[in-house]
């Protein structure tokens, strides 16, 4: 059954001299990025105890992976829609699995998105985390390696293996190194999205019995020549199985109520990828897998998918509007956001695609920043509570400039990088159907009240707590740590072409099975 | 072809005094604070002064660009740059104001300890106004609209220990996006049917279209979401109420944004988009009709503050009215014409009234002023010829552009020349008001000498160290006489022909505004009346002209009506004023609080939505609703959780077992499959 995957990496032989320069190197440098984590989490297993040498060896590694992941966008094809850096070798041959991995303009700035935060998380944790510092770093870099993996798979198998290994590290960071509730904290989020994956799995499975093959191109040219007989049958199912699962990642209302305490109870670091990478996989699943796989599916359930994605705009940001806890005012304007993605995706133009993915990689820079800056404060007074704070532009003014970049950032504010996702996702909806967009572009109205609101009463005003008075600055250290995040925010808001220019031939690529969905609707 | 301007380097200027001294103004001396905000902002003048050299020799609209921003499939947006006619206009008045308005501030805020705060934040104001006037297409005038707004909100909450000024901030951000959710959708709907943002796709596309009279269509649509946007950014009716709680922000700031330019920016923004509104008669007589009421209801209310920076605000929401009144009669170059006058007067108020406020160590309460015109000369003389332009007074700029509107406006239907003519009596009556209560009479307020300094309660800081009431330093008062100056002569650009001048203005706006309108029927802007045919706003029939003096001379009339009553109830009896009010009991309460609009939107808007919010969806949907059921769902979850409390004993070990026996299962489970 390997016939369709070999097929795969023939075409990446095919491609034109300046690809074949770089050959040998192009077809290992996924394998190396993703496990790069992993092999400097395994080494660090046999470090001695010596936190200051752990946390360097955690950050030199991250670095390092960042580092190498950047050659994926600077040879990347971009007029190329096929799947680049592929790698396809046959790795268990009953059942058929394959080690299959490829990136495309979707997947691509995905990856790059996780090795960019990952460097910050170890920087930002670099004090916080005291105790069990070897634990913290090892599970950090196993979960940066999973998260990897679920982006450049293309095997099922394999992609569900990265997807549930995501899981322990996570939970284990949430219920280890969390705040008071941890423990209930990283037992609902396992129980919630394990048990949600559980769906996804059965499709896999069934998929596998009835194509012989966990390979993504195979079975998407398998279910496009309509070659499954019994497709037609299941193909609803199959498209719930895996919708419930990434529904629950997203998470997309009503499947929400996790994110808000997993947040508040995970450690900083924990938070910015769980936010920043975690709640993308849910996201990029559905793009990969429910448009790719089930078209006519999607097509059929857009419209309670679009209806459950605007309640999520909608209602995530008006709760996120009277939160008291910093922590969960940011988790609910991720249900927000993300709705904002998922929006984007069930518009099926280029415009609302196009922005999806923009708005994820900006979100995930956004809101991992915002985490962080929070994670700065509840290290100095150790909570997150809005009312325990008050007139911080005072004594911290370089920490209030930087949180209200990146929160301006997450407001949607146009030159930074919110803003071309959303505007990108609105144009798009309102496209697919005037209504959508019209009641998501409400959206910019309550993403200013939320934020700004609480940016005043955390910042603005005299100091009513005393405790507030000789809070320290950011340090140096830590403006190395927020301060990418604020320039990227600018760059991508300034020059998104970059990313779009990848992401564009991509979408198009994603969408034409639609474009024949609707000629054959029509035709019918 | 056209040389190349460079245009964009007059925004980039701006923003990079901005960034200078935003990242190193904490260390450098005031001195190098002042050089890199006036050296960028002057810069930025200068190289405007030069494209208005170079004009003459440009084939128009001259275009540039610069680089790609976004790409989606077909469409793009650009940093692409247009300039014509209209947008030199803006680009002088943005830049010489503002320039203008730098210099001054250098004065006024040389005591506060954020001295270089407040000069990146002006600077990076100036970024994005130039940024909105000069932009090639919508999406980049988006830019600057959003901008200026964050510059704004950054500004009114200057000084953030305030919790009033931060909220003023708060509050002018969030109306302002509720005007870009409409400007938004409208956008949306220009890339639906056009497929493009850029002016010259739009218009053209647009300019082939006939006119919507049958009914609503599209464009009346697009219309009327812009003018939402227009509402929020220019403080209309009903998107005004957070212009007058800007006034927070240092006096400088409310001279430059929020009178002279940024609040003018839906004036631009609707006149910009002529082509469109011209082929939208419903959608410009929303516009006519906001303009009209707004302009007569915050004139109503500037009667009853006592504020003096209060009376000035209310007092821009009504001139805004006006231009947009001129704008929605299809008379965009006298609604341009009366922005540029108002940018010089209105500057000129906001910094004179500056410069008292100086004088009396921060007191904002006319009440507590009076008497000043003879210890504070150059700031009376100059708040004199700022009022006397205002109020139109004839010779003055004022005079020249309100006549103008009210002219055109009559072509249109008379209610709106009639509701324009009452406002000008308002407007006269309360800005004479300020003007005795203020410069005449006794002194009220307390002693000065030792009022509080640096970064007070009050706008700007109170004394220089020096006691009693002083006039302003030299670098304030010089802005204070060329901005006079200009109040005085810049409305003998636009004279009209009834008047004997040849409206030079008008002319020179021809080529953006004239010849636009859809063939077919008449000026879309004459309304319902049908007024007769004034294609162009060029020389008028002689008949036409006798009426238009008549006109003049009514509106003159209510002009001088204004001072005399004023004259009468705040120089001559004062005691009046007191009378009245209480003749007039609960209205005139009404009126003090604002018609109590605020109040009103609290109730019905804001509370609801929070205590919904948080009531409703929050604790009812989320914790007891979702959350519940899946608590109960999971009966299990309670044991569950109590067992997974060894996880905090880190056994990690324990765990990867877990994880290798699940692998295991699933293994076996797919081998036990691919076997059968």
């Amino acid at each position: 059954m390997g016939g369709g995957g070999l097929g795969g990496s023939d075409r990446i032989h095919d491609l034109d001299g300046s690809a074949m320069n770089t050959d040998g190197f192009s077809s290992i440098i996924l394998s190396l990025v993703t496990f790069a984590p992993l092999a400097g989490g395994v080494l660090l297993m046999f470090f001695p105890r010596r936190d200051r040498d752990i946390r360097i060896f955690a950050l030199v590694i991250s670095l390092l992976t960042f580092v190498l992941s950047l050659h994926l966008p600077v040879h990347f094809q971009r007029s190329q829609t096929d799947f680049q850096y592929e790698i396809d070798r046959q790795w268990v041959s009953t059942p058929n699995i394959h080690y299959h991995m490829g990136v495309d303009g979707i997947s691509l700035w995905l990856v790059v998105l996780t090795t960019f935060l990952t460097p910050l998380c170890v920087l930002i944790s670099w004090t916080s985390i005291h105790e069990r510092v070897k634990e913290f770093f090892i599970l950090l870099l196993i979960l940066e390696t999973a998260l990897i993996g679920v982006f450049t798979s293309l095997d099922l198998f394999l992609f569900y293996f990265f997807w549930e290994a995501t899981l322990i590290p996570m939970a284990l960071l949430i219920g280890i190194f969390g705040h008071e509730r941890k423990v209930y904290a990283a037992v609902k989020f396992f129980m919630y999205t394990m048990i949600a994956s559980v769906f996804m799995l059965a499709a896999i499975l069934w998929l596998y019995a009835h194509t012989g093959s966990f390979d993504f191109v195979v079975i998407r040219d398998q279910i496009m020549r309509g070659a499954i007989p019994q497709f037609p049958a299941a193909a609803q199912w199959l498209f719930l199985g895996f919708f419930l699962a990434f529904a629950v990642k997203i998470p997309l209302f009503p499947f929400h109520t996790w994110l808000p305490d997993a947040h508040v109870e995970a450690p900083t670091a924990g938070s910015v990828l769980l936010a920043g990478v975690l709640l993308k996989m849910g996201t990029y699943g559905l793009l990969r897998f429910n448009l790719g796989l089930f078209p006519e599916q999607a097509r059929h359930n857009a419209w309670w998918v679009i209806t459950l994605a605007l309640i999520g705009i909608i209602y995530g940001a008006l709760v996120a509007m009277v939160q008291p806890n910093m922590k969960k005012l940011i988790a609910y304007s991720s249900v927000s956001h993300l709705g904002f993605v998922v929006l984007g995706i069930f518009s099926f133009t280029q415009a609302g695609l196009n922005g999806a993915m923009f708005v994820m990689l900006a979100h995930g820079i956004s809101t991992g920043g915002l985490f962080m800056l929070a994670g700065l404060l509840h290290e100095r007074r150790h909570t997150y509570e809005i009312s325990e704070f008050g007139g911080l532009a005072s004594p911290m003014p370089v920490y209030a400039s930087s949180f209200l970049i990146i929160l301006l950032a997450s407001a949607g504010l146009p030159l930074l990088n919110g803003f071309i996702g959303e505007f990108l996702v609105l144009s798009g909806s309102f496209q697919a159907k005037a209504v959508y967009g019209i009641l998501a572009a409400t959206g910019v109205i309550w993403s200013a009240a939320y934020l700004l609101w609480m940016y005043q009463r955390v910042f603005y005003g005299k100091v009513t707590h005393s405790a507030n008075n000789s809070l320290s600055d950011l340090t140096a250290f830590e403006k190395i740590a927020i301060w990418p995040c604020a320039a990227a925010a600018v760059v991508m808001g300034v020059a998104p072409i970059v990313w779009l220019g990848a992401i564009d031939p991509a979408v198009q690529a994603a969408l034409t099975p639609f474009t024949r969905v609707a000629s054959k609707m029509v035709g019918q | 072809m056209n040389p190349n301007l460079n245009l964009w380097l007059i925004p980039i200027l701006p923003l990079a005094g901005a960034a200078i001294n935003g990242f190193m103004g904490k260390r450098s001396s005031r001195r190098a604070v002042t050089t890199v905000a006036l050296f960028f902002s002057g810069a930025a003048f200068a190289m405007a002064l030069l494209v208005a050299l170079r004009f003459s020799s440009l084939s128009l609209p001259y275009q540039e660009f610069f680089a790609h921003w976004i790409r989606s499939g077909s469409f793009s947006a650009d940093f692409a740059f247009y300039l014509d006619q209209l947008s030199l206009i803006m680009l002088l008045v943005v830049t010489g104001v503002g320039f203008l308005i730098h210099v001054y501030s250098v004065g006024y805020m040389w005591d506060d300890p954020s001295y270089y705060r407040f000069f990146s934040y002006l600077n990076l104001f100036m970024f994005f106004m130039l940024t909105l006037v000069l932009a090639g297409n919508y999406l980049l005038m988006f830019i600057g609209w959003e901008g200026v707004g964050l510059a704004s909100y950054l500004l009114i909450g200057f000084w953030f220990t305030k919790d009033s000024a931060a909220s003023a901030g708060k509050k002018a951000f969030i109306v302002n996006r509720i005007g870009d959710f409409g400007f938004l959708i409208a956008l949306f709907l220009l890339i639906e049917h056009f497929g493009s943002l850029n002016f010259d796709q739009v218009f053209g596309s647009v300019m082939p279209l006939s006119a919507e009279t049958a009914g609503a269509g599209l464009l009346t649509t697009i219309g009327i979401l812009l003018m939402v946007g227009a509402c929020g950014k220019s403080a209309q009716i009903p998107l005004y109420i957070w212009l007058p709680d800007a006034m927070e922000g240092p006096t400088p700031v409310s001279a430059l944004i929020h009178a002279a330019t940024m609040v003018t920016a839906g004036v631009y923004m609707v006149s910009r988009s002529h082509v469109i509104f011209e082929r939208a008669p419903i959608a410009l007589t929303v516009v006519a009709i906001i303009g009209t009421l707004t302009a007569f209801f915050a004139a109503t209310i500037g009667i009853a503050q006592t504020d003096i920076k209060k009376v000035l605000a209310y007092s821009t929401v009504s001139q805004l009215g006006y231009m947009f009144m001129a704008c929605g009669v299809g008379a965009f170059s006298a609604g341009i014409f009366h922005l540029m006058t108002h940018a010089f007067f209105k500057g000129l108020l906001f910094l004179a009234a500056g410069s008292v406020i100086h004088a009396v160590g921060g007191e904002q309460d006319m009440r507590k002023m009076g008497g000043l015109r003879e210890k504070i000369p150059w700031t009376f003389w100059t708040m004199t010829a700022g009022t006397l332009a205002i109020a139109g007074i004839p010779g003055l700029a004022g005079f020249f552009s309100k006549d103008e509107i009210l002219w055109r406006a009559y072509q249109a239907s008379w209610a709106y020349w009639l509701v324009g003519v009452v406002t000008a009596f308002i407007t006269s009556f309360y800005m004479f008001r300020l003007w005795f209560m203020t410069f005449f009479g006794k002194y009220r307020g307390e002693d000065v000498a030792h009022s509080q300094g640096g970064n007070s309660a009050h706008d700007a800081h109170g004394a220089h160290g020096h006691g009693g009431i002083h006039e302003s330093p030299r670098v304030m008062v010089i802005p204070l006489v060329i901005l006079a100056v200009l109040s005085v002569v810049g409305g003998y650009v636009g004279v009209p022909g009834s008047l004997g001048g040849n409206n030079r203005f008008d002319k020179f706006l021809g080529p953006v505004f004239h010849g636009s309108a859809p063939a077919s029927g008449q000026h879309s802007g004459m309304g319902e009346k049908g007024a007769p045919e004034q294609e162009t706003e060029g020389p008028e029939p002689k008949t036409a002209a006798s009426t238009e003096l008549t006109f003049t001379a009514i509106s003159v009339f209510a002009a001088l009506l204004g001072l005399g009553l004023a004259w009468l109830l705040y120089y001559k009896r004062p005691e009046l004023p007191r009378k009245v009010a209480d003749s007039l009991d609960g209205f005139y309460e009404a009126v003090v609080h604002k018609y109590y609009i605020d109040e009103l939107y609290a109730a019905v808007f804001v509370k609801p939505l929070i205590d919904g919010s948080t009531r409703i969806l929050w604790q009812g949907v989320d914790r007891n609703i979702i959350d519940a059921a899946v608590n109960d769902a999971g009966d299990g979850a309670k044991h569950i959780s109590d067992r997974a409390r060894h996880m905090q004993s880190g056994n990690i070990r324990s765990y990867a077992g877990w994880v290798a026996a699940g692998s295991a299962v699933v293994i076996a489970f797919m081998i036990w499959m691919g076997v059968r």
